[in-house]
């Protein structure tokens, strides 16, 4: 067991830390209060290589691991969640199940540009009838021998409108029920292709999350993605892999919460000292910041267990369960700590704790996370 | 075109703190960053890079222990060819004239391995020392004219004359310099980062090395601590100063008054 980071890790970290500190960090509150998705960012990571991190080279990636991007993802979020869902949504939603399921021709197609960040992906599973129970899909894929017929709805989907390829589940074969669902590959343009609402949302105001609606759209067969009526696999596999995401944007929240209260309580006065003089809030950065690094524990490990190629989805859904429910309480406490001034906009610590709620709901509630790990517990 | 651009590690200063007895800068536990103006410089060098890519080769040099090997490697990471780092501990202590000096004889040596220079750049400064001292000595050793405190620099099309723009405290000023030419470098554009593909690659890259033994006929008495005629007798923080406050009123005679006030709350009234 090594609990250090190989220096490609620590060179990336700090390359990504460096790029967020000078490129993200300072537009982090205006895209919030604006709602506005920051594509000069996205292509300026496009350009560095950030949407490919997983991925070889010979596709266009960096070459690198999954637990470096979980790494490069933590760092974004502590700046700016939004930002790090963007490319968690891209990477391990749209990137990861083709380079995983795709063929070779759809990898050339789809993964090279995604990889390479010339294109940006989404993830289309979500339905106003099926939340956490995936299989009550509505959205149909009809064989009509040349091509597939998609109509149907899909929400919630972040990178909304923004993205060109779009990894998207469907039912092939209603009567099966999680043995009906089919896997798609769909581009942006295809006729009956469109985007419904964006949603207004609590938190990670920078994302765009749009409803996709399928009117007759044409999917070529070759976008099928995975086998027919395999698709439920194909979804629960990358969403494996997506909680590993959300688990580094919900560590990367609790972070950069931490470190604004960390600053904050060693200049902030009150019954003249410095807050950090009050055992109180001594004892209580102690549980802050205890509870960080116990949950960045179980994030590396399942990432390193994807890297080894091990089963980890009981290790992810435990990463994603803590990491969240840390970044909850820890914005939460900073919030406290920082009093009055927390609640207001002029400390990125209101904006944190807005963001941190998401992560115990999409790709898997907390709940979600437990049967998954119940499922391990059941078999042992 | 062939490019040398002269870089130097410098401690972060935002984080520096003086040595209250030895007088010199403590290093330590300071972080250390590529020189702000020679990152310019090499900014620049990249940007006609990326008009000429095939013909524009960058070469980047340090004289600095070791360490420097890191801030080379960053250098090679956002597009120079190759990196060299001078080092010795003969020339430990040395101050802007045997730096200089040896960066003369060192570029001599280089160009043996990489073809002759057409320009080289520096930073205007570096922001440890803050002489403004290296860039000029360095084009007086060579015999080359040099041209100071730019801010672009683009080419004619036979590359043999640069159009150069620099920053002087009453404006800008457009120079045409014949080439070979030094040129030091104020602030320029924003600076690029380094990809993650290539930043792995400058991991692995060869940063060659220069020692005093490479560099024949270097004179002894010009080089090191005691080849330099600088005498540090005092380094100090300075005091703090307060902000100086600005009177802005439309009327002459109330923007006088609120003067008056001020010197007088300042007891120098």
């Amino acid at each position: 067991m090594d609990f250090k980071f190989t220096d490609e890790t620590q060179l990336l970290q700090e390359m990504v830390s460096e790029f967020t500190e000078k490129e993200i960090a300072p537009i982090a509150a205006e895209i919030d209060e604006e709602e506005r998705f920051p594509e000069e960012v996205v292509a300026k990571m496009a350009e560095l290589g950030f949407l490919g991190i997983p991925f070889p080279e010979e596709y266009g990636g960096a070459g690198m691991t999954n637990l470096d991007y979980v790494v490069a993802v933590e760092e974004i979020s502590k700046a700016c969640a939004s930002t790090g869902v963007i490319v968690s949504a891209h990477t391990s939603l749209a990137a990861w199940p083709i380079y995983h399921f795709g063929t070779e021709e759809q990898k050339q197609k789809y993964l090279v540009p995604l990889a390479s960040g010339e294109k940006l992906g989404a993830f289309g599973l979500t339905e106003p009838g099926a939340g956490s129970d995936a299989a009550g899909q509505e959205t149909k894929a009809e064989d009509k021998g040349d091509h597939y017929l998609l109509n149907g709805n899909k929400i919630f989907i972040t990178n909304g409108s923004y993205a060109d390829i779009y990894v998207v589940f469907a039912m092939t074969d209603k009567e099966q029920g999680n043995r009906g669902i089919s896997a798609f590959i769909l581009e942006k343009g295809m006729p009956g292709f469109s985007f419904g609402t964006k949603e207004k949302k609590m938190g990670i105001r920078a994302s765009a999350t749009y409803e996709l609606v399928f009117d007759d759209v044409k999917v070529p067969k070759e976008n099928l993605l995975g086998e027919l009526n395999k698709g439920f696999g194909v979804a629960m596999a990358t969403l494996d892999g997506g909680r590993l995401g959300i688990g580094a944007q919900a560590l990367g929240i609790a972070e950069g919460a931490f470190n604004e209260a960390l600053a904050y309580v060693k200049e902030r006065e009150q019954f003249g000292r410095p807050l950090s003089k009050f055992q109180y809030t001594q004892f209580r950065l102690a549980d802050m910041y205890s509870r960080i690094e116990g949950a960045k524990l179980l994030l590396y490990r399942a990432a390193c267990m994807k890297d080894e190629g091990v089963p980890y989805s009981a290790e992810a859904a435990m990463a994603k369960l803590v990491c969240s429910e840390t970044a909850r309480e820890i914005t939460w406490q900073a919030v406290q700590l920082f009093g009055g001034y927390g609640y207001t906009r002029e400390y990125p610590v209101e904006r944190m704790m807005r963001d941190a709620k998401i992560t115990e709901i999409y790709e898997g509630t907390s709940e979600v996370m437990k049967m998954v790990i119940w499922g391990k517990l059941n078999r042992m | 075109m062939n490019i040398l651009v002269c870089v130097k590690q410098v401690p972060d200063t935002t984080e520096i703190r003086i040595d209250p007895v030895k007088k010199t800068l403590i290093r330590d536990g300071v972080p250390s960053i590529l020189n702000t103006f020679d990152a310019f410089a090499l900014e620049q060098a990249l940007q006609l890079k990326d008009k000429n890519p095939a013909n524009v080769k960058i070469v980047v040099a340090s004289m600095g222990p070791k360490q420097a090997e890191t801030m080379l490697r960053d250098c090679l990471a956002v597009g120079a060819n190759s990196a060299y780092l001078i080092t010795d501990r003969k020339f430990g202590g040395s101050d802007t004239y045997a730096t200089s000096y040896i960066l003369s004889k060192a570029m001599k040596k280089i160009e043996e391995e990489e073809g002759s220079f057409d320009m080289i750049f520096c930073g205007k400064q570096a922001i440890d020392g803050d002489t403004a001292q290296v860039g000029p000595e360095l084009a007086e050793h060579l015999g080359l004219h040099q041209i100071t405190y730019a801010i672009n620099i683009t080419l004619n099309e036979d590359n043999t004359t640069a159009l150069i723009t620099r920053e002087v405290d009453e404006g800008k000023i457009v120079v045409e310099a014949r080439i070979p030419v030094l040129v030091t470098f104020t602030k320029t554009d924003d600076l690029r980062f380094a990809s993650i593909m290539n930043k792995m690659k400058s991991k692995k890259a060869e940063i060659k090395e220069i020692n005093y033994e490479d560099l024949e006929g270097i004179d002894d008495t010009k080089i090191g601590l005691k080849g330099s005629p600088t005498r540090v007798v005092k380094s100090f923080t300075p005091d703090v100063k307060t902000d100086g406050i600005i009177i802005r009123e439309d009327d002459p005679n109330e923007a006088f008054e609120k003067f008056a006030e001020e010197l007088e709350k300042a007891k120098l009234y």
